[in-house]
């Protein structure tokens, strides 16, 4: 790619990540009436998207690999998220149950599974 | 400047997350030749880290400006959805909106959606979410381009903090959910207790027991669909269209299956939240 495209390139992808932001303001800005269907859409989307973006963090699991060939059958990650739900559950605290799931899953990867 | 003390540990995850993730993708970017200020660049201007990922190999290949314009489109796709989420809390922001809207990231929208603000100036503290996340972001991107591999210390498996914070917070939806499930409940045994009484004395003591709760029972899924299909939704799509591209089936399907419910969702107390 020359200069020129790889310009062109950053714009076009530039233009298409802003519009996504903008395009909901765009369509009902302020003081315009928001439809009782899109409010209702804003209420249940948050929660819902919320389940999507876990399952895509963990989208590339592993379950096949066996633990010969350095896979885990995707035990890391779920006793990761099991821990960090749990001590969610228990302190209701969001860095702690975080941490305690990141550094789990540090463990498993680096040490138990290497 | 109280907003910002309260904005700080609130973007703390984050920058857990974003400085680890901003290296990993300045250490690609120098990785693949490019200039120390790209990454820094896009960092600040794109602010989409799955797009900044894809855009390294964009770039390496070969020129498809269409098809990078509908890259970017699908997979800020969410971001139509975080808009949606926000245009009520954005509104009233004045003229900062702007920048707000420019800089919803995932985490940014997670951290703001989520705000406590009692007390707190609300245009104030999301400015302040929305600059640190982004600070967070671009110097992540520049130690990562600078230092390319000097990075000695394993790292492998810190970017599950990504993970356990979109599962944190599904969690606390959900326990918010439950709670309002709870509070359902109680208001219902009080208001069963004549009945049962009358009940237990028609009958005899061992009827006690409580009358199986089939509104309860809808009055929990009605609380917890959107979560429910949500999560299952996106892991159906996931199972039929691969993890490289499912996530815009998920929310088509994601996006049907909460119209379709809408007369379920939107029955009873649903306006109690």
């Amino acid at each position: 790619m020359s200069d020129k495209e790889m310009i062109i390139t950053f714009l076009v992808i530039w233009l298409g990540t802003v519009l996504t932001r903008f395009l909901p303001y765009l369509i009902f800005p302020e003081g315009r009436k928001v439809p009782e269907f899109v409010h209702y859409l804003g209420k249940v989307l948050g929660p819902a998207v919320f389940g999507l973006l876990v399952v895509y963090c963990l989208r590339n699991t592993d379950f096949s690999t066996s633990f010969a060939n350095g896979g885990n059958h995707g035990i890391a990650e779920l006793s990761a998220c099991a821990v960090t739900l749990l001590t969610y559950r228990w302190k209701k605290q969001m860095i702690l149950s975080m941490a305690a799931g990141t550094i789990l899953y540090m463990i498993l990867v680096q040490v138990v599974f290497a | 400047m109280n907003e910002f003390k309260k904005a700080l540990p609130a973007t703390v995850p984050v920058m857990a997350g974003y400085i680890f993730l901003g290296i990993t993708y300045g250490i690609l970017m120098a990785a693949n030749g490019f200039p120390i200020w790209l990454p820094v660049l896009t960092a600040a201007v794109i602010y989409t880290g799955s797009m900044e990922f894809l855009m390294v190999e964009i770039l390496s290949s070969s020129f498809h400006p269409l098809s990078a314009f509908l890259t970017a489109v699908m997979v800020g796709a969410r971001h139509l959805f975080y808009g949606l989420s926000m245009l009520k809390k954005y509104s009233g922001t004045g003229p900062v909106k702007f920048y707000l809207i420019y800089t919803c990231s995932d985490e940014t929208f997670a951290v703001n959606y989520h705000a406590d603000l009692t007390g707190l100036n609300k245009t104030r503290y999301y400015t302040f979410v929305s600059l640190l996340d982004q600070l967070y972001w671009i110097c992540g991107a520049l130690i990562g381009s600078i230092s390319g591999s000097l990075i000695t210390f394993h790292t492998e498996g810190l970017d599950f903090v990504m993970t356990a914070m979109f599962l944190s917070i599904f969690a606390d939806q959900w326990l918010k959910d439950q709670n309002a499930v709870k509070a359902r409940k109680a208001a219902w045994d009080r208001k069963a207790e004549p009945d049962q009484k009358a009940f237990a004395r028609q009958k005899s003591f061992q009827c006690r027991k409580r009358i199986p709760d089939k509104p309860e029972r809808r009055f929990w899924l009605r609380k917890h669909l959107p979560e429910l299909i949500g999560l299952l939704a996106s892991l159906i799509c996931l199972l039929v269209f691969g993890a490289d591209r499912f996530i815009v089936p998920s929310m088509i399907l994601m996006l049907a299956l909460l119209i379709a419910f809408r007369p379920f969702l939107e029955g009873g107390e649903s306006h109690v939240r």
